[in-house]
């Protein structure tokens, strides 16, 4: 199929998809003018059924846990997916990052880059875990905690040091964590059905409201998520970063 | 039609993806065009929920009872933002192994199959 004909083809079928889409949007509730039973029903209950002042995180986790597990692993399975179309192929072979790829060199990154990114890891690690910790109170959380504290290794990457972070190995350490983080979310959803009353089930103890260890289970599925979180998005760039600087077809 | 006129923006960047994946020429360009495709769904999802002046659905600093929009639509969202992030990544990769086997990011020139 040729681009014009493909592009006939879709002016036609676009237009066709714009007009179903705005009629549906037409049949919607006015902007602005939500009613939802459930959504006035959790902002009523949520705080004092779960000790959470952040009934978003209070329905991540709690009432719609459930869903969040599926998430969990299509998260796990993407990340897997990754690393496994990544892997070293059978042509491939380790190099050097100086010897071959004359064309690719670029200039030594500059002192000014080096210092501002090693200076910033430390705020950007503390951030993060302080998004991770008050995710039921405040808003934040596992998930958004996790690409916070993603965020280090990146700048470490920037700095320039990729190849330290190369020699100590973290490949594993990095899949023992992601596993931890998914595994964990698992045990801890089943506990709920052994101690509780049903999968999800709420069953920690929920502390006093809007204090750091309150929301029962919130706060420990928010650690473990952010756990999933850091491991897998830092897998990623380390697969990435190693298929740039290293990875070598013949 | 101003009360449904915000949703329209959905609906245009659903098609403004969708015209970048039809007419892409890169690989990378057409992953972000997805990208876009997919930013339409958190803008719809968020808008279903909006209340008019109410507050986030966080009762750490006003009270209960305080007008505020669905949390439900929120927390959808939440997971779908990380989620569209990794598969980016997946997509990615697979570019980035389609330009290893063929030596090519433009999806033209892929279009036999080779076993």
């Amino acid at each position: 199929m040729s681009p014009r004909v493909r592009l006939g083809m879709f002016v036609v079928g676009g237009i066709g998809l714009v007009a179903i889409l705005l009629w549906g949007v037409g049949g919607l509730p006015r902007f602005g003018s939500a009613e939802s039973r459930y959504a006035t029903y959790l902002n009523t209950h949520a705080v004092h059924q779960r000790h959470a002042t952040n009934v978003v995180s209070a329905v991540v986790f709690d009432y719609r846990g459930f869903d969040t597990l599926g998430e969990e692993f299509i998260l796990f399975a993407a990340v897997m997916g990754v690393t496994l179309l990544l892997r070293s192929q059978r042509e491939e072979h380790d190099d050097s990052p100086r010897d071959r790829a004359e064309a690719r060199r670029t200039a030594d990154t500059s002192d000014a880059v080096r210092v501002g990114t090693l200076a910033l890891i430390g705020p950007v690690w503390l951030l993060g875990l302080y998004v991770v910790a008050h995710g039921q109170l405040t808003p934040g959380g596992g998930f958004q905690g996790g690409v916070v504290l993603a965020a280090a290794p990146l700048l470490l990457f920037l700095a320039g040091r990729y190849l330290l972070v190369r020699n100590v190995h973290p490949m594993h350490a990095l899949d023992l964590a992601e596993g931890t983080g998914a595994g964990g979310f698992t045990v801890i959803a089943l506990l709920g059905a052994v101690i509780g009353a049903a999968v999800m089930a709420n069953f920690i103890g929920k502390g006093q409201v809007a204090s750091v260890f309150s929301g029962g289970t919130l706060p420990v599925f928010n650690l473990l998520v952010g756990l999933e979180v850091v491991a897998g998005v830092t897998l990623v760039l380390y697969e990435f970063m190693e298929q740039t600087l290293f990875v070598r077809g013949d | 039609m101003r009360g449904t006129l915000p949703y329209a923006l959905a609906v245009w960047l659903f098609a403004v993806g969708l015209y970048g994946v039809v007419t892409s020429r890169n690989f990378v360009h057409m992953i972000m065009c997805l990208s876009i495709v997919q930013a339409a769904t958190y803008v719809l999802i968020l808008q279903v929920g909006y209340v008019r002046g109410a507050t986030a659905p966080i009762f750490f600093d006003v009270p209960v009872g305080t007008p505020a929009v669905d949390p439900v639509v929120q927390s959808l969202v939440l997971t779908d933002v990380v989620v569209g992030v990794v598969v980016g990544a997946l997509l990615l990769s697979l570019a980035l192994q389609a330009h290893k086997r063929t030596g090519t990011l433009d999806p033209n020139d892929l279009r036999t199959l080779v076993g």
